[in-house]
């Protein structure tokens, strides 16, 4: 960091940003061919085919057309399968809150239990161990078969995917509390109830926090996956929509809300974190 | 009525051939004498609940019927009360619809034009419902979700309500299929770089795509590479992509060629991707693909809606057939809401002008059409495919599944209501790539292929 340019750090992103998309332009740019075969056929396919090759990624100038329609315009409902990309956030941010929420309820007790807990914590260990690694879409058609319902079922696979980190980091937070605290907290006879709210819970705070923006992170990655399987609605749905349709200008705008969306969650938890963090 | 005459008695007349139950001359009188049957039942019934009200003891009313006479007591009743219309009233509702909102699955292929045009064109509100037609990602989502209860009812492939109800690649549940939805209309398409090897012969080591294991196209495709001498499962691979993945997938190089539904095939030669090989009818004309199905649950606890929603379905179907319908058709489902394609590749599909993908334009009306009837022979060729590709084992009641799963008799009486003419025989012969079908011979049909797992 140069503390005299401030303005140096965000200078060089925009250069990165113009470089990108000078390359992408180049990239992309359609050479106008020759139409090859009789127009007839011409009018009955695309404009690529027509001239003898396969349609193109499209250029930034595509995106940033369809970006704007997006932004301009985020919140019409044209019938069930079509809804404006702000709506589709709106279902994903909701399935994501909802999932995460649960898993918190479930996670953080837990985590205590098995932190304060050595015995606990070695009997769960094995459980603990093989459930982690599953990938959350591997439970989608458990889900759907067991749950019988396509919305719960993705707020399920949210919560099992955002249920590890939180109750792994909360364990080892709890673990980890000094033992010095642990030991004044008894010398002065406090409650173990009170030990856990007054001396460990803030202690552990900031621990659990990080545990917390890991799920968000790994939650709001699934839920587009999740809802690509499930369709109905949400922004996965929207990307699988306009797969279906080949439109790849679409695809790129919503792949940048997804991004904008993660970037806010994860800094408002990060925000949070640090407003739990103390100095010893 | 005689609805029961004594077959013992050497007085009565049986006329053979006549109708359905052999009291008529012809099935066309027989209907006659139906509706009139059933129009008295249900005057009976309006008259009887008036005389009850106004007469609550029965003596009382049988008094006052000996002093004045029968019919005068009517004439009486109906000058101070609208006895015509209340009777007229009560046969409109007869039946009230037991649920009016409806969630209908589809997945995103022309298969589905009647269940997805009934929405914009406003079929299912002509029968009073409030259907929402759900696009649905995959085969297998659109099974589960259907067997979940999600659905009320769903577009499917054919040979799935076959596949659920005898307990193949799920827990056997009875199902139903009311009616098809589209008969042809499917086609193999190839990546452009084999456009040089048109014969089959020389796709060995091919990879191919079908939408699902339990599909007309998987069948299809293995009947036709068999016939000329490619063992489907030795000597090429085929899985099941999700339609809408298949044309990323030949761009992707991932996948050789797939027997696919439309649009697929149509947007694959519309990015230039892949051309048109065959269309299905080719293999066989007039097959059926896609169909309307519903759990048998539905259509046993929900009688009244599950006919009004059939009717609709026939309803659009009957409007989709008319080749001079086609263009409005497509205009209606290409949106972003239902299909999500460019309206010219819908437009090619359902007339049957298009582009092949090697530069001619092709003319075949009869691309693809809608055929509501589901044939019991149909089932009968599915279930003996399911077995020649080891899908099912054992011995398999082919006749009674059908009959079970394709509910012939529904459409046939819901057709004629709506104005169609259904065929006469559920049973049906037909012939796939010149070889002939005896739907009452399934056992020996299966054996008499060089290629089959079973």
């Amino acid at each position: 960091m140069n503390a005299k340019r401030p303005w140096l750090a965000p200078l060089l992103s925009l250069v990165f940003f113009a470089v990108f998309v000078g390359l992408w332009h180049l990239g992309t740019k359609q050479t106008v061919g020759e139409v090859i075969v009789d127009p007839e056929y011409a009018a009955l396919i695309g404009a690529a085919a027509a001239t003898g090759g396969q349609s193109a990624m499209p250029g930034p100038v595509d995106v940033a057309v369809k970006l704007w329609e997006h932004i301009s315009d985020p919140f019409y409902d044209r019938g069930t399968n079509d809804k404006g990309i702000g709506i589709q956030l709106g279902h994903s941010i909701a399935r994501v809150l909802v999932g995460f929420g649960l898993a918190a309820l479930v996670a953080i007790p837990l985590g205590f239990v098995i932190g304060m807990s050595p015995l606990v914590y070695k009997a769960l260990d094995p459980f603990i161990q093989v459930l982690k690694p599953i990938s959350p879409l591997a439970w989608m058609p458990l889900a759907l078969y067991t749950i019988k319902d396509s919305g719960i079922s993705a707020i399920f696979v949210i919560f099992i995917c955002s249920l590890w980190p939180m109750l792994i980091n909360t364990a080892f937070g709890v673990a980890a509390v000094r033992k010095d605290w642990l030991n004044v907290a008894r010398t002065l006879e406090v409650s173990r109830l009170r030990t856990a709210f007054q001396v460990i819970l803030p202690a552990a705070a900031p621990t659990i926090m990080t545990g917390m923006r890991i799920s968000v992170g790994i939650a709001w990655l699934v839920i587009v996956a999740a809802e690509m399987l499930v369709g109905g609605t949400g922004i996965g749905y929207f990307v699988w929509n306009e797969w279906n349709n080949l439109s790849i200008a679409n695809i790129i705008s919503a792949i940048l809300f997804i991004g904008l969306i993660g970037m806010v969650l994860d800094n408002t938890l990060a925000r949070l974190g640090r407003a739990v963090t103390y100095k010893e | 009525m005689s609805a029961f005459r004594n077959p013992f008695d050497y007085k009565v007349r049986l006329n053979r051939g006549g109708c359905s139950c052999g009291c008529h001359h012809s099935q066309a009188e027989h209907d006659h004498a139906e509706v009139l049957e059933r129009q008295a039942v249900q005057d009976r019934a309006v008259e009887s609940a008036i005389m009850r009200a106004m007469f609550p003891q029965d003596e009382v009313r049988r008094r006052f019927l000996k002093a004045v006479g029968g019919s005068t007591a009517m004439a009486a009743i109906a000058s101070v009360f609208p006895l015509a219309a209340a009777k007229e009233a009560f046969a409109e509702t007869l039946g009230p619809l037991e649920k009016t909102k409806l969630s209908v699955g589809f997945i995103p292929i022309t298969c589905a034009t009647p269940i997805i045009m009934a929405h914009p064109l406003g079929y299912y509100a002509k029968y009073g419902l409030d259907v929402e037609v759900v696009k649905t990602a995959g085969w297998a989502v659109i099974r589960d979700k259907s067997l979940a209860g999600e659905y009320d009812a769903a577009h499917m492939l054919s040979p799935m309500p076959l596949a659920i109800t005898v307990g193949a690649g799920a827990n056997p549940i009875p199902w139903t299929m009311p009616a098809v939805e589209n008969i042809n209309g499917q086609a193999i398409t190839l990546a452009m770089k084999h456009k040089d090897r048109r014969d089959p012969k020389d796709w060995k080591g091919f990879r191919f795509a079908v939408p699902f294991d339990y599909s007309m196209h998987n069948y299809l495709l293995r009947y036709y590479l068999a016939e000329h001498g490619i063992d489907p499962d030795r000597d090429v691979s085929i899985r099941s992509v999700p339609p809408p993945e298949m044309v990323a997938n030949l761009r992707a190089d991932n996948i050789d060629g797939f027997l696919a539904p439309d649009p697929v095939n149509q947007r694959a030669v519309y990015d230039g991707v892949g051309f048109i090989h065959i269309l299905s009818k080719e293999i066989w004309d007039g097959h059926p693909c896609c169909a309307f199905a519903a759990s048998r649950e539905f259509v046993t606890t929900m009688p009244n809606t599950y006919q009004a929603l059939l009717k609709a379905i026939l309803d659009a179907t009957a409007y989709a057939r008319k080749p001079e319908n086609r263009r409005e058709i497509a205009a209606a489902i290409a949106p972003t809401n239902y299909l999500n394609q460019p309206v010219t590749v819908v437009e090619q599909v359902l007339t049957g002008t298009y582009a092949d993908g090697l530069g001619n334009v092709v003319r075949n009306p009869e691309r693809i059409d809608f055929d509501p009837f589901p044939y019991e022979s149909f089932a009968i060729w599915i279930l003996t495919q399911m077995k020649r590709w080891g899908q099912i084992s054992g011995d398999v009641d082919y006749a009674k599944v059908a009959r079970e799963v394709f509910l012939a008799t529904d459409a046939t009486r819901l057709m004629k209501e709506v104005g169609m003419e259904p065929p006469a025989d559920p049973v049906k012969a037909f012939s796939v790539m010149g070889k002939e079908f005896d739907p009452s011979q399934p056992e020996a049909y299966i054996d008499s292929f060089a290629i089959r797992r079973s």
